[in-house]
């Protein structure tokens, strides 16, 4: 039998029973749509996690106060072990290493702040010029901080968009006089950037001079030293000396964790595909469920076919052109599901996109192509029993229907 | 058509010859050869003898109805000759070819070569129209589009039914029905014509009319064999053969038929 004969016969039949056609659609494209939704849940919380993190900058390295022990640190903390602060001593220092190009030290403290009879408690960072560059900030109107050496002091701060709105609507902030708790500063900028980046709203900060943070939160413990590593290569290198720096400047102690973007993004990585693939596997047991239902379906078609099938036999139709007619409608029917799951699963993830705009909802391309790929080889496979059943019929026994 | 097959060879010479030729080459080949034919079923604990050891040998372009009452094993005896049943023992050559070593394929191709088949019930395909139900078998064999699509118009105009090419059966009467149903029979020019009841669903008129174009086939040379009860029917045949209990009781000719 040609080809095309194979295809037209299955697909009459296929149409001549329209209801169990349709239900059998169903089946197999819920299961493809529900790949593509649960993956795109998945590849959209790693692109949201990733997204943050890169949003800080490139080829950062990261100096946090305190050692992260995998083992015993409970212990160490309770023989009263307390971590040597971060000073703006140790972020200067850093800068000797080579490889490290630029450095910002960055304290965080939270402050009220007012003009003109407006008043709300805000997120203050403390860090110098250099942090413009770090984490590629834009300026919307006026200058960050100016360059001054670290430990120097200036009245002065930088505001978030969202601030600016709040305290002086259409009017330009420059050169107005704020205050921030007990102090007053100069407004030089307002920040272009804005959005949420590692859980702070860019939006709604105030930037100040590192010094007079110290003075104004009186500590002078910094939150962070941010490194930026001359290129990706030598960020490793850049980790080790500066490692090596900050402990032998606090006495042969290393009390400090050092970080890399590159490994804070490949563990999210690793971390968010392992549940990508996972709900990816979950999902699919709708498939092979679909699978299921094609076969007992197929079933059901071969005995109510019994008597045409018996006919072909009778024409001189052999088993395996009887098998051919029935695996190409079961690869019809999955093929036309799986292409049918897809469009719904594309559907269900602009409608999450209209739901959840904060999250990038992509269905991966290869959750795309393993959908469609077991739905067609489970529809493939199921079909395989019912259709070795309808070609080993007795012809006699088919014909007259028993 | 391979020229390779000699069975098939000769039907292709002996079609194309004269009458007369024909005629010899008819009385001097058996196109069925039956011996010690023996088919037993097993129901329940009872062991059903259905043939008993047949011996019978039919001649290329015979007319034959196979008569005797329900049970008496004759559509059994069809069934094997179709090569839809396989007889428990004895042997069966079909056109000199022993179809005892036949595997299940094997027997389809002989089926789609050298049988036709008309059912009581007609068995069309209900979703297809007349067309292509006479053309479903071709399909099956692969033969080209363009050349079913001229055979069906052939099959078709001789069973007067070419103004019906398009209907669906449940379109057509019982005996549209059947002619379509001996159009698809034919259209792959078989050396065996086998009828199992085909007036047992039609009113007289159209079971007449049915009669007459196997008839007319069996007259340009195709065996006819008739399964039947109804003794009207089975008289028309040149050879009689009384089946009681799985035996072959009588085997009569009566002459050329008609």
């Amino acid at each position: 039998m040609r080809a095309a004969d194979t295809a037209r016969l299955a697909a009459e039949s296929m149409l001549r029973y329209p209801l169990r056609t349709v239900m059998m659609l169903l089946a197999t494209s819920i299961g493809v749509a529900s790949v593509l939704a649960l993956t795109s849940l998945g590849e959209g919380a790693r692109r949201f996690v990733t997204g943050e993190f890169s949003s800080l900058g490139t080829n950062l390295v990261i100096v946090m106060p305190g050692k992260t022990e995998t083992s015993g640190g409970g212990l160490m903390l309770l023989a009263g072990e307390t971590p040597r602060d971060l000073t703006l001593e140790d972020a200067e220092a850093v800068l000797r290493s080579p490889y490290v190009s630029t450095v910002a030290p960055v304290m965080v403290g939270a402050a009220p702040i007012s003009w003109g009879g407006l008043e709300r408690e805000v997120p203050v960072l403390g860090s110098t010029r250099s942090l413009l560059g770090i984490r590629h900030w834009n300026m919307a109107i006026g200058d960050f901080l100016p360059k001054l050496d670290m430990d120097r002091a200036a009245p002065v701060c930088v505001l978030g968009g969202v601030l600016r709105r709040e305290f002086f609507g259409d009017q330009s902030p420059v050169g107005k006089w704020m205050r921030i708790g007990d102090r007053r500063c100069r407004v030089i900028g307002v920040l272009a950037t804005e959005g949420r980046s590692v859980g702070i709203d860019v939006g709604e900060i105030v930037v100040i001079p590192v010094a007079s943070g110290q003075a104004l939160f009186n500590s002078p413990s910094l939150f962070r030293i941010i490194a930026q590593a001359r290129s990706r290569e030598t960020m490793d290198k850049a980790k080790a000396d500066m490692i090596r720096i900050i402990k032998e400047r606090h006495y042969g102690e290393e009390d400090v964790t050092v970080i890399t973007q590159d490994a804070v993004l490949g563990t999210f990585d690793t971390i968010f595909n392992a549940l990508t693939m996972a709900l990816a596997g979950i999902a699919s047991i709708s498939l092979i469920v679909a699978g299921v239902l094609i076969m007992n379906v197929m079933l059901v078609a071969v005995s109510q076919r019994t008597e045409e099938i018996g006919l072909l036999k009778a024409l001189g139709a052999k088993r395996r052109q009887i098998i051919a007619l029935f695996l190409t409608e079961a690869g019809f029917l999955s093929v036309t599901g799986a292409v049918a799951g897809v469009m719904f699963g594309y559907t269900a993830v602009f409608i999450l996109r209209r739901v959840f705009p904060a999250l990038d909802f992509t269905p991966p391309l290869w959750a795309v192509g393993a959908a469609f790929g077991v739905a067609i080889v489970s529809g493939l496979l199921f079909g395989i029993l019912p259709a070795r059943r309808a070609a080993r019929l007795e012809p006699v026994a088919a014909l007259t229907g028993q | 058509m391979k020229a390779s097959r000699p069975a098939r060879q000769l039907y292709v010479i002996s079609s194309t010859e004269s009458l007369s030729d024909r005629a010899i080459a008819e009385t001097s080949k058996p196109i069925i050869e039956l011996k010690g034919l023996r088919r037993e079923f097993q129901v329940g604990d009872e062991l059903v003898h259905a043939l008993n050891g047949i011996d019978l040998q039919i001649t290329a372009g015979e007319y034959v109805s196979i008569m005797g009452p329900s049970g008496s094993g004759k559509s059994t005896l069809l069934y094997i000759l179709g090569l839809l049943d396989v007889p428990t023992a004895g042997g069966y050559r079909l056109a000199g070819v022993n179809t005892a070593q036949m595997n299940d394929d094997e027997r389809a191709s002989a089926r789609q070569r050298d049988i036709g088949f008309i059912f009581q019930s007609f068995h069309l395909v209900p979703r297809m129209s007349a067309a292509e139900n006479v053309e479903l078998p071709m399909t099956l064999a692969g033969v080209a589009p363009d050349e079913r699509r001229e055979r069906v118009k052939q099959a078709l105009e001789g069973v007067a039914l070419a103004d019906r090419a398009g209907h669906r059966p449940d379109q057509l009467s019982g005996g549209q029905r059947q002619r379509v149903a001996i159009a698809r029979a034919i259209v792959t020019q078989p050396k065996v014509l086998l009828a199992d009841e085909p007036t047992g669903n039609l009113d007289t008129a159209s079971g007449d009319e049915v009669l007459h174009i196997m008839e007319a086939l069996n007259q340009q040379g195709l065996t006819l064999i008739v399964v039947t009860h109804d003794p009207d029917v089975g008289e028309r045949a040149g050879r009689h053969i009384g089946l009681h209990d799985g035996d072959v009781a009588s085997d009569r000719v009566t002459g050329a038929g008609e």
